[in-house]
């Protein structure tokens, strides 16, 4: 395998360091661990959000740290959710008066963490609330799997509950808008070529040269099928069948999409994806609103992608809308 | 006769080795059904734990527990880290103020953890998780109890059915945690967090047939 890097263990501390010394005026680190905070953080009367997880999602989170967006990201080692106490210690860290907002992504192991930190929290009296993102369709949700997780559609949650934030509502109307969010996001992804994890020195999975995963997750958990490579077109109608088969939309609908790069993906073909995304949500009657190409929620050095779509209404339009300044999204 | 505080943190930093030992196997089972960290993030976590105990004074057996639980939490991650570090601190709500262990400890201590644990992993019996080890240790130890068999035997009984519970987690499906993702295909592999229950759970017997023989 090939890396550039120092040290599989240092590899979450050295990248934090690079990230402050590039965005020094939009962010900064709080000294109780790695945790990025908006530079003006905590900021009076605002509730403030606060989201994370494992680190090799890059840009997410931190990348999603500013106006307009999230107040802190915590972050754990690769691929593994952060403990209570760094969670606690974000939550501290930027808190005001208006409470806490912690935007979870749905894994065991991150809900379990950021519940406790939550917990943590509200026994010093503060104000804490938590939604949890499962918008990726390739995992059956029932009551008998942990349910669906959440993949890039999160970052649909951060944006607008963010704006929300910024506006100055109560911590109550931010989590209603977040629930909206999610109840009306719906993602799925696949890889090309799986990824290394820094300490493991190996591939976490192995894909045969003309195979590819469907529905894969971004920490490379299983999809629903392997199959033979097939084209851009071909493969983009499948995943946005399977979630327009879970979204119920109209004609007349109008819906904003991301098409996510996992890492290793060149944007000129996560382009091609989007054209067709937006030809076959065309004629399906369906209108495309803002639309975001690029790595938001990454897994490594992943190759593939994932879609999202998010259903708009007015509230949700003007939110998408609203100015975000952040490393990884800027709305202006 | 009866396990003090200084047995207690013995047994602990036992647990402790005992991981270390089987990091490997414990991952590698993790590996098929999970995220190949358990052994890793576990051992991670008994390393502080060996620190945090060589550093206290307390005899208060629930404090130790909670100091257990504490630093589970604060250095493991993942979901093992919250399921067992809130097994360890329920046990120390349970030990608080206690400088000896009787048998009759040894249930209550059991029950919390097992309280804990399906809190706050909203699990139950048959899950495939670290429950399908500890529940059915907990009703062997019981029933053992009245039986009339010593408390040594009972512990033997508790750690056997607590294999045999690992070994039922091969025939069921996940339905909690990463390997729920794998639906059907989680069948026919052992939970990883079964199996680090079951090695704590024999490392708490051997240690105990060693040391002490707790009152009845």
């Amino acid at each position: 395998m090939k890396k550039l890097i120092n040290n599989p263990e240092l590899v979450v501390e050295e990248m934090l360091e690079g990230i402050l010394e590039a965005h020094p005026n939009h962010l900064r680190k709080l000294s109780a661990g790695n945790i990025l905070v908006r530079k003006d953080a905590p900021v009076n009367g605002k509730v403030a959000l606060i989201s994370g997880g494992g680190s090799g999602h890059e840009p997410a989170h931190g990348g999603f740290v500013g106006r307009g967006m999230l107040d802190a990201a915590v972050a754990g080692a690769v691929f593994t959710s952060p403990t209570p106490d760094q969670i606690y210690e974000a939550i501290k860290g930027v808190v005001s008066e208006a409470g806490v907002l912690l935007v979870i992504k749905n894994y065991t192991g991150d809900v379990m963490n950021f519940e406790m930190a939550a917990e943590m929290a509200q026994a010093d009296g503060i104000k804490v609330e938590s939604v949890i993102v499962n918008d990726d369709v390739a995992v059956e949700n029932s009551t008998w799997t942990t349910g669906r997780r959440g993949i890039a559609g999160t970052i649909f949650v951060h944006k607008i509950a963010g704006a929300k934030a910024e506006a100055g509502d109560s911590l109550g109307e931010v989590k209603a808008v977040a629930e909206k969010v999610i109840a009306n996001t719906r993602s799925m992804g696949m890889a090309l070529t799986p990824c290394i994890l820094p300490a493991a020195r190996k591939p976490n999975f192995a894909l045969a040269d003309n195979e590819m995963e469907i529905g894969i997750g971004i920490h490379g958990e299983p999809g629903t099928h392997r199959e033979e490579l097939k084209s851009a077109d071909e493969i983009t109608l499948h995943l946005v069948n399977k979630i327009l088969e879970d979204m119920h939309l109209t004609v007349g609908d109008e819906v904003a999409v991301m098409i996510n790069g996992l890492g290793a993906t060149p944007l000129m073909e996560l382009y091609i994806v989007n054209r067709k995304v937006k030809q076959i949500l065309t004629e399906q009657g369906i209108k495309v609103g803002k639309t975001f190409v690029g790595e938001f929620m990454t897994s490594l050095e992943m190759a593939g992608c994932s879609v999202s779509l998010l259903k708009l209404d007015s509230e949700l339009k003007e939110l998408l809308e609203a100015p975000a300044d952040t490393l990884a999204l800027k709305v202006l | 006769m009866s396990l003090n505080s200084s047995q207690v943190k013995k047994v602990m930093l036992e647990i402790g080795e005992t991981v270390e030992k089987n990091k490997e196997f414990l991952t590698e089972l993790d590996l098929a059904i999970g995220d190949a960290d358990h052994g890793i993030n576990l051992t991670k976590g008994f390393r502080a734990v060996a620190t945090k105990l060589s550093a206290t004074e307390t005899d208060d057996i629930g404090e130790i527990f909670t100091l257990v639980g504490m630093t589970l939490v604060g250095n493991v991650g993942g979901a093992s880290g919250p399921l067992y570090g809130t097994a360890f601190m329920r046990a120390g709500s349970y030990a608080a103020g206690k400088t000896s262990l009787i048998a009759d400890d040894f249930v209550g201590i059991l029950e919390a953890a097992i309280g804990g644990i399906k809190m706050r992993g909203k699990a139950e019996a048959g899950d495939k998780t670290m429950l399908d080890a500890l529940i059915p240790a907990l009703n062997a130890f019981q029933e053992a109890l009245k039986q009339g068999i010593t408390v040594h035997g009972a512990l033997t009984k508790a750690v056997e059915a607590a294999l045999a519970g690992v070994n039922y987690t091969k025939e069921i499906q996940a339905r909690k945690g990463r390997a729920s993702y794998l639906g059907a295909r989680s069948i026919g592999h052992q939970d990883p967090g079964a199996t680090s229950t079951y090695l704590m759970l024999r490392t708490i017997s051997k240690a105990v047939q060693t040391q002490g023989q707790p009152e009845k």
